[in-house]
């Protein structure tokens, strides 16, 4: 027999993405739902947990663990305090972020969707509920096609009630991260002025999240997420999918049928197309149809299925997490092969390990000072009566520390140069000293001046330097001398 | 499958179970799909929208000026407001500069910083049209950031110039000083305004400069010492230019200084005083001393 016979339903006028159907999923009991709920009550709890979480950064210094100073411009986590200059960490992380994802995606497929997703996440918070009120599957539709009674609206308003209540919560939780959370929740409780931005954002996402997980739900996933879509360029045949078995469970037919058959010995397929892989399903896929765009990956189906077989007594997982080439050799008679490391793991996670170092490095060596450095653009260079040559540069110096440092500023690169800084008088030993306070940025107007200078008039490369006096460590910045 | 088009055009595509238009271009047809219901709704919002907004604003044009709106927004009144917020947040700096003598300024950091961003401001409103917005300065007005100053490049220099202008007949402290017209007064004769530029030139070590002329030094000690000098350092009482350094306010080609000769003068600045108050002045003075030539 060839796997060609085994394909699943070759129709090829089946569109993409479906037209829309309200979709009803069905409650399931299994491992996967086990690990679903420990994935989810994990991540709602770090969510609207991790603001409360306190962490000491001595006076002056916010003592909130995870905070975005968007204010003050500064980000803090945990020991890590960003400034402005530094949002590359933010870039790093972000592109270790989709590293992570394309990882997951190439060793088993799109388990961020099925699992973590916050779309995900909360959709299975809001089916829960819903179920809890009004039923499970079978009932809601009944329901939702009977004639409105007292009880229908009475559920009905009480569900949208807790569903708002779940969106305002989590609006509620995303500003604590954009202010002292403490204090922010007992100014928002006692309608302390100054918080009509924060009651604003908390409109906003309360209005989202109701809207995703209460009404868009799977559409979302199938019509907004572009992640499907660049999904489907990541993956490849060793990528460990939800995956339907076609080659044990085809050709599917009654329990009494294949009993038949197998007494004759012959072999006979597994499915008994009792549907309800297709009826727990959150978006509405079929997996038997194959890998689909549609399908989140979250072995809600595994579950359903292996209760059936269970119950008809055949061996579980005619659906579970195996690959598109797998279920093919073993159709052929070639035993499954699982290979986890490869050429595409083995790069990620190298790339991975390779900017998560770097930036580790740079943030344990970095000198919690900045230094910038701008040449006047007008005039670029300003001559002297007596024939000297100046220019002019505004420096910024940036203190990162929390308590008030003192810098010598140097300049290299131009022989014979005379530097000056407005307003910065030099100390007895001659050098420009300059005081920047706890974590502030100070500017000053440095002026250069040289005589004579060289023939070719090429610009002169310079290096000014900002050293500071207790402990000498320094940073640099580079500029150039510029001539008429 | 097929429905004969000449007796109903429509008909259900059988891919999406959508009617179609009935237009039909080399076999590709239209699908008669109905826009989204949310586009609608919002679409219909948008327009009530639109129309509530032009009654709960000032919108419309009428005889005696325009509706006022339900509430009496009104965008000058929002400026206002915004202006008068802006000089609230300000005015506790701008007091710090007001009362710190001058001299004081550059050495608190604070006020520095202050001074040097009031003064920028007010330098690009009014003073960047002549001098630029660097303060480079242009053919006849000076540039401010070297160290060559006509009338003096101290503080109290600074802010009396700014104060009072050049040759600006309506103040009466405003700096005055005249150069002759040597050449359309006929008090030297062509030859002798030659001879004294190739004199000056030299003197200043301008690159192209002729031999020195014992003709024009003569010329120069009897004519122009009286305000320039003997060293052609100049006379900052009077705007006398130094002469002999590397500065040019007009230029230091020959036919430039033969003209300066020839037609006197000078250039005009106005007074300030007035028109700008004085901590913006001296906010002013501390931004143009800071700018790296002040004396």
């Amino acid at each position: 027999m060839s796997t060609a016979e085994f394909a699943p339903d070759g129709d090829e006028h089946e569109p993409i993405v479906a037209p829309p159907h309200k979709v009803y999923p069905k409650k399931v009991l299994g491992e996967f739902r086990r690990i679903k709920w420990g994935i989810q009550l994990f991540t709602l709890t770090v969510y609207y947990l991790l603001p409360f979480v306190r962490w000491d950064r001595g006076p002056n210094e916010p003592s909130q663990a995870v905070l975005l100073d968007l204010q003050h411009r500064r980000f803090y986590f945990f020991f890590i305090e960003i400034w402005p200059q530094e949002v590359y960490y933010a870039t790093g992380l972000l592109i270790i972020a989709a590293l992570t994802l394309f990882l997951m995606n190439a060793v088993a497929g799109r388990i961020w969707c099925g699992y973590m997703c916050p779309q995900t996440v909360w959709t299975d918070l809001y089916i829960m509920t819903e179920r809890w009120i009004e039923g499970d599957a079978r009932d809601r539709i009944r329901k939702d096609a009977g004639p409105w009674t007292a009880q229908k609206i009475r559920e009905k308003l009480t569900k949208h009630f807790l569903w708002l209540l779940i969106a305002w919560w989590t609006g509620g939780a995303w500003v604590l991260y954009f202010a002292d959370a403490p204090t922010l929740v007992y100014k928002l409780a006692t309608f302390a002025p100054g918080c009509g931005e924060a009651y604003m954002w908390i409109g906003i996402f309360t209005f989202t999240t109701y809207v995703f997980a209460g009404v868009m739900r799977e559409g979302l996933c199938l019509h907004m997420c572009p992640w499907p879509r660049i999904q489907a360029s990541l993956t490849d045949e060793y990528a460990l999918n939800v995956t339907y078995r076609y080659d044990r469970g085809e050709p599917r037919q009654s329990v009494k049928q294949a009993a038949a058959l197998r007494a004759k010995g012959l072999p006979a397929g597994d499915c008994v197309d009792c549907g309800q892989c297709v009826a727990v399903c959150p978006t509405g896929v079929d997996i038997r149809k194959g890998a689909s765009l549609g399908c989140i990956q979250c072995g809600l189906c595994i579950d359903a299925c292996d209760g059936v077989m269970e119950k008809v007594g055949r061996p579980p997982r005619l659906i579970g997490y195996d690959t598109e080439m797998n279920v093919k050799r073993r159709a052929c008679g070639q035993p499954a092969i699982y290979k986890p490391i490869r050429a595409r793991t083995v790069l990620y996670a190298a790339l991975i390990a390779g900017i998560g170092g770097f930036m580790i490095f740079t943030l344990a060596t970095r000198a919690n000072l900045h230094l910038s450095v701008l040449h006047d653009r007008n005039p670029l260079t300003v001559k002297l009566s007596d024939g000297g040559v100046r220019n002019a540069y505004t420096i910024h110096v940036a203190n990162m520390n929390p308590e008030p440092r003192r810098f010598v500023l140097e300049v290299a690169g131009a022989a014979g140069a005379q530097m000056e800084a407005v307003g910065a008088p030099r100390d007895a030993e001659g050098r420009i000293v300059l005081d920047v306070g706890a974590d502030q940025t100070r500017e000053a107007r440095i002026l250069l001046t040289i005589h004579g200078g060289p023939a070719d008039r090429k610009p002169l490369p310079l290096e000014f330097s900002m050293r500071e006096i207790e402990t000498g460590r320094s940073v640099t910045a580079r500029d150039a001398f510029l001539w008429p | 499958m097929s429905i004969d088009r000449h007796e109903t055009n429509v008909r259900i595509d059988p891919l999406s179970g959508v009617s179609t238009t009935g237009h039909e271009w080399d076999g590709v047809e239209e699908l008669n799909t109905p826009l989204p219901r949310w586009w609608v709704w919002t679409f219909i919002a948008t327009v009530v929208w639109g129309v509530a907004y032009c009654f709960v604003y000032p919108a419309w044009p009428t005889a005696s000026g325009g509706s006022e709106g339900f509430f009496g927004w009104h965008s000058r009144a929002a400026v206002e407001q915004d202006v008068a917020a802006l000089q609230e947040t300000r005015a506790p700096i701008l007091q710090k500069i007001k009362n710190a003598p001058i001299d004081t300024i550059e050495k608190n950091p604070e006020l520095l910083a202050a001074a040097r961003t009031v003064g920028k401001v007010a330098f690009l409103n009014n003073c960047a049209p002549c001098h630029g917005a660097g303060a480079q300065g242009a053919k006849g007005y000076p540039n401010l950031n070297d160290d060559d100053w006509i009338w003096g490049g101290k503080l109290a220099d600074i802010q009396s110039t700014i104060e009072h202008g050049v040759r600006w007949d309506a103040d009466k402290d405003s700096r005055s000083g005249a150069m002759p017209a040597f050449g359309r007064d006929g008090i030297l004769t062509p030859q002798q305004i030659s001879d004294v530029a190739d004199w000056v030139r030299t003197m200043a070590d301008v690159p192209d400069a002729l031999a020195p002329e014992p003709a024009g030094e003569k010329v120069y000690n009897e004519n122009c010492a009286v305000c320039h000098g003997v060293e052609g350092q100049g006379n900052k009482a009077m705007g006398a230019p130094n002469l002999f350094d590397a500065i040019w306010l007009y230029g230091s080609d020959k036919p430039t200084i033969v003209k300066r000769i020839s037609q006197g003068g000078g250039g005009v600045m106005p007074a300030w005083k007035g028109r700008l108050d004085d901590t913006t002045i001296k906010a002013l003075t501390v931004y143009v001393h800071s700018l790296g030539g002040g004396q």
